[in-house]
Order: C-alpha cells, then structure tokens, then sequence
C-alpha cells in the first residue's frame, strides 16, 4: 500500500465492485428508487406543486380541511386535501420536503466542513490543539444531539431578538444542527490523518517546503474522505429527523414556511377530529425519506467496508 | 483500583467545570438577565441597585465561581417566564420525568434481552427475522412519529389508552406518583414503549450480535460437553457473557432516555422536566436551559462514572489490568 499512496477515494468510490452490490441488492436499488424520487419532487417542487402554499392571498378559509379528492366532499383541486388554513396538502408536502431536504444537506455540510477542518487541524498539528479539540468532542459526544441542537437553537434565538422566526430559522436550524454532528466527522478525520501525516508523501511535501495548510488541504484531505462520505450519508437521515423533530417541537421553522415536521406539528391538532389526512401524508413522506435515505447509508457503509465483504 | 477511581472522579469534575463555564456563559451574555428580571417601567437607577446586588459588575472569574457555588448548592436563579426559583420548577417535574424513564428503560431491558437471546439462537426463524425488520424500522422512523402512530392507534381508534397527562397523581409529600392509580398506570403505558423503543431495538440488536459470537466460543462448546441443559447453557453462561456491553449501552443511554424523554413529553403532554425545558428553548428562558443543562450533565457524568464502576465488579479482567497498573 505504501508503495501506491495516492489511491484516490473517488476511484474507489466509483469501482465496478460498488456497482456491482448495488445491482444485487434490491432493498438498495428500492432505496436509492425512492430517494430519488423524493429528490426530485423536491428540486423541482415550484414546478410541479398546483398550488404555491407561501402565496397567503391565495388560501381560503373556505376551503380549509377539504378531505383528499377520493374521499366524499374533496375536489380535485386539492387532491391530497387543505390543512387548517386552507392550504392544499401536496403543494405543502412538496414545499415541505424541499425545506426538509434544504436544510438536511446544508447541516450536513456544514458540520462536515467543520468537523473535516477540526479534525485536519487536531490530528496534523497535534499537541495541545489536539488535546482541546478532542475534549471539547469528548464533551459533546457525551450528550443526545438533539438537545445540542435545543440548546443552540434556544441560545442563538436568545442572541439575535430583531430577528423573526422567518427571516431567521433556517440559519438557526443549520447552525443548531451543524454543531451537534460534527463531532463524528473530526473523530474520523483525525483518525485517518495521524495515519496519513506519517506517510512518506507528507514528509516530502514539508522537505519542499509547503506550508501546513496546503499539505492538509491539497494532500491530506483528498486520502482521508472516503470514510467521510459514507458518514455523510448517514448523517443526512439524521439530519432531517433532527431538523423534523425540532420543527415538531416548535422551535424549528415557523407555520408559514412549513417543513414536514411542522406540518405533522399543525397536523397532530387534527388527530382526534378525524382530519387525518393533515397528519398521515407528511407523516408517511417523513418515515419514507428518512428510511430510504437510511437503508442507502447502510448500503453504502457496509459495501465500502472491506471487512464486511 | 483507588488510582482508577479517582482519575475518573477527577475527569468528571472536569466535564462538569467545562459545562458550568458552558452554562455560565449562557446566563451572563444571552440578552440581559436584568433587562428579563424587571420590568419596562423599572428606573435606572433601580436596575443599577439590582446589578450591584446580584453581583454582575464583579470580575468575571468571580461571577463563574458564585456561579459554580450556587449550582452546587442547588440555586439557579429565577425563571424569567414564571418568576419562580428555578430549582423548585425543576424539583416538581423530576418524578414525573423520573418514572417515565425508568418506566421505558425497564421495557426496553425486559423486552429487548429476550429478543435479543431469542433472534440470537434462532437467526433463520422466520419470526426472528420479522423482529429484525421491526426493529429497523423502529430506529429508522423519528420517537414522534412513532410516538403519534401509537395516539393515533391506542388512544383514538381503538380507545384503550389516554393520549396525554399523567392520570390521576398521588402526592407523597416528596415525590408525586402515578404509579399507585390505575389511570396513571394507563397514562405511563404509551409514552413509557414510545420513549423505549428505541433502546429496545438497541439492546436486542446488541444482545443477538454477542450471543452469535459467545455462542461459537470454546467454552459453550465445553458446556454442552459436560452435558448441561439448553437452557442452562443459553441463560447461566452465554446470556452472561453478553451482559458487560450491555451495561454498558443501557448505562449510556439512560441519559439520552432523559434527554428523548423531551420529545416523548411534548407528544403526550407529560408533565416532566422536557416540557419544562422545551418551554424554556421556545421562550429563550435561559436559567431554565442552564439548570436542565447542569442537571442533565451531573447525570452523564454520574451514570458515566457508576458504568465503568461496574465494569470492573461484572469484568475480572479489568480488575486485574487495574491492579498490575
């Protein structure tokens, strides 16, 4: 292995073997399926969605709680029905997902940048930057990420006040999140970069000279991100059952811009009165998502480790 | 041993000090603890009296030590929303929290081992693998989506269970209890397998992955040579040699029970500590956050600390690496 250092994660990634257990695994190719989908119906939710839910102008209180169009008094303009404000359910679904999915990716990136960056630093500089990056993880890792993220979200509102809930809590969330997740990732990368700054590779790259931010980002970083990745993607159904949980509880985004967690929040009202369309749509597009999303990380984590095989 | 002990008792109090400076920081620079503690119309001059009396204008390090000495004795200042002494809002909540958890880390524990033994020694059964297949669905979906399924089943359609409070509560001076109605047993049913089912898939998955493997192991095969039972063999020795990491999990997560129990709190309206604390997040009541953070940490730290206690009494060979050390 010495002797081929610069084996890129990407090659790898790519590798027919991957493929090649993807095409034999049916839950895989079912999850991946409905990932997409879900995806998709998401990107392109201003294109398909009937009706725009931020539109309030729009909504009439007439029309509020319409059941589905199959079901006796829905009309087909509604077709999975309205919510409480009249608001037409699969346009809310769509919207919802995309906000779901918006703020998963971005947590998820940010606490990937961080925890990549923190790691990098703790394992190649070492010392006492190593030993307070680490506790501070150990620390972390100590509690539930959700209430992490509670207590964040509930400081960082406590520090901006002019802001409202619209303008801010999709950066709250983001932040909140992001921090709660990026212990994995640090512990990982520093794992693999102790490993890597004794490569030869790394000695020739500081006998020439270059300064340590370039070696960790331009020869470090590329040989530690495959387990990154798989880590990413698991991360991203936690992600979006955090954000979810949050919006549920109601510190997470705000009624008029709802996520799905905040439409099972506005649908949980609707239990005992039989509207349980409001509840079950979201409800089911939330258990789907995550657990394709979920399946696909398994997928992903148990094909890349070679132990396994 | 001494030597083990206290290095962890040490490494302990300094968790505790890093989230005290945690919690601190949040109640000194998050908004203005004057601005919350008075009203619109008080003068200047009084909010001046009030700072120089609670102490605000010390040196920092001063302020993080009173700070520190006030928590230790149980004093977290006054809630903003409800102009009461955090430490009693907190003290009435706890039963309630208290017997939730307990309540659900005892379901999962006394259903998640016997699965666990179960789906260990019979991997091909077709019932084991529908346990399997539950199990992951079950730490896939969300607590309140699970917790929502279960009202929405139990409390609604079929109308065997209440969908939230406590039931009917015994006050016993001390504590409160709803362990001594029928009502209040009815209440605990629900959110008690919400909030578990999550350690339960955990264990059982655990407690199957490590009889698979004790299970192949020399000395299973040297029992069945002495001739002892099944039964003897699956419950007396392998069962116990899975137990370590399973203390080990349970210990850990009992304190994510009680920090999950703020999700399972809201969907059923449980009176406990969550929804106090879940109040407080949405209200930016920061002497709440800080307390339930504090408390929360000297839990960790305490089932930390009992966990790798324990290691040593369930483990000989811990002892013994203790001992040549």
């Amino acid at each position: 292995m010495s002797e081929l250092p610069a084996v890129a994660p990407r090659g790898r990634l790519a590798d027919s073997d991957l493929l090649a257990a993807f095409l034999r695994s049916r839950v895989a190719m079912l999850a991946a399926l409905a990932t997409l989908l879900i995806f998709a119906a998401a990107a392109f939710a201003p294109l398909i969605a009937p009706h725009d839910p931020y539109d309030l102008a729009s909504l009439s209180l007439l029309d509020s709680l319409t059941p589905p169009a199959w079901r006796a008094g829905g009309t087909t303009t509604y077709l999975l029905g309205t919510d409480d404000q009249g608001r037409d359910l699969l346009s809310a679904l769509l919207y919802g997902t995309r906000i779901s999915l918006a703020v998963g990716f971005a947590s998820v990136t940010f606490a990937a940048v961080l925890g990549i960056s923190l790691g990098l630093v703790a394992g190649y500089v070492g010392g006492v930057v190593d030993a307070v990056i680490m506790r501070i993880a150990d620390v972390q890792l100590t509690f539930p990420a959700i209430l992490i993220a509670l207590l964040i979200d509930g400081t960082v509102r406590g520090l901006l006040p002019g802001l409202t809930r619209e303008e801010s809590a999709f950066g709250v969330l983001v932040l909140s999140i992001g921090l709660s997740f990026w212990v994995q990732y640090a512990r990982t990368v520093r794992g693999s970069t102790l490993v890597e700054a004794s490569k030869e590779y790394v000695l020739a790259a500081r006998l020439i000279g270059l300064s340590p931010v370039t070696i960790m980002a331009r020869h470090i970083l590329p040989n530690v991100l495959g387990p990154v990745l798989v880590i990413a993607a698991i991360n991203l159904a936690l992600a979006i059952i955090t954000e979810a949980t949050l919006s549920f509880l109601g510190v997470g985004m705000p009624p008029t811009q709802p996520s799905l967690g905040m439409l099972i929040r506005v649908g949980q009202d609707y239990l005992f009165s039989g509207e349980w369309w409001i509840i079950v749509f979201p409800g089911a597009m939330l258990a789907i998502l995550v657990l394709s999303v979920n399946l696909l990380g398994d997928f992903l984590r148990d094909a890349l480790n070679p132990k396994l095989r | 041993m001494i030597a083990f002990i206290v290095r962890r008792m040490v490494q302990a109090v300094v968790v505790m000090l890093v989230v005290a400076l945690l919690a601190f920081m949040m109640f000194r620079y998050v908004g203005d603890p004057i601005n919350q503690m008075v009203g619109i119309d008080t003068s200047p001059a009084a909010r001046e009296a009030l700072r120089q009396r609670l102490g605000l204008d010390d040196p920092m390090p001063l302020q993080f030590a009173r700070f520190v000495a006030n928590a230790a004795r149980g004093d977290f200042g006054v809630s903003y929303q409800f102009k009461q002494p955090v430490a009693d809002l907190l003290a009435a909540r706890l039963p309630a929290t208290l017997e939730l958890s307990i309540a659900s880390a005892l379901f999962a524990l006394l259903v998640g081992i016997p699965m666990g033994v179960y789906t260990g020694l019979n991997r091909h059964a077709p019932l084991a693998k529908l346990f399997l297949a539950v199990s992951l669905v079950g730490i896939s979906l969300p607590t309140f989506l699970i917790g929502i399924l279960f009202i929405f089943v139990f409390a609604v359609h079929l109308r065997w269970l209440p969908s939230f409070g406590r039931g009917e509560v015994v006050d016993l001076g001390f504590w409160t209890t709803g362990l001594l109605t029928v009502s209040g047993l009815k209440a605990l049913i629900l959110p008690a397998i919400t909030l578990g089912l999550f350690q339960m898939t955990l264990i059982m998955r655990l407690v199957r992955a490590e009889m698979l493997e004790v299970m192949r192991a020399d000395f299973i095969r040297f029992c069945r040579a002495r001739g002892l039972t099944a039964r003897a063999i699956h419950f007396g020795h392998a069962l116990k040699n899975t137990l370590v990491p399973v203390i080990t999990v349970t210990g850990l997560q009992l304190g994510s029970v009680i920090a999950f129990a703020i999700i399972t709190e809201t969907v059923f309206q449980w009176p406990g500590m969550g929804l106090l604390f879940l109040q407080a997040v949405q209200n930016v009541d920061i002497p709440i956050m800080a307390a339930y953070l504090m408390l929360i940490a000297a839990l960790f730290v305490a089932i930390n600390l009992v966990v790798d206690l324990l290691y040593v009494v369930v483990d000989p060979r811990i002892r013994l690496a203790g001992r040549a050390t």
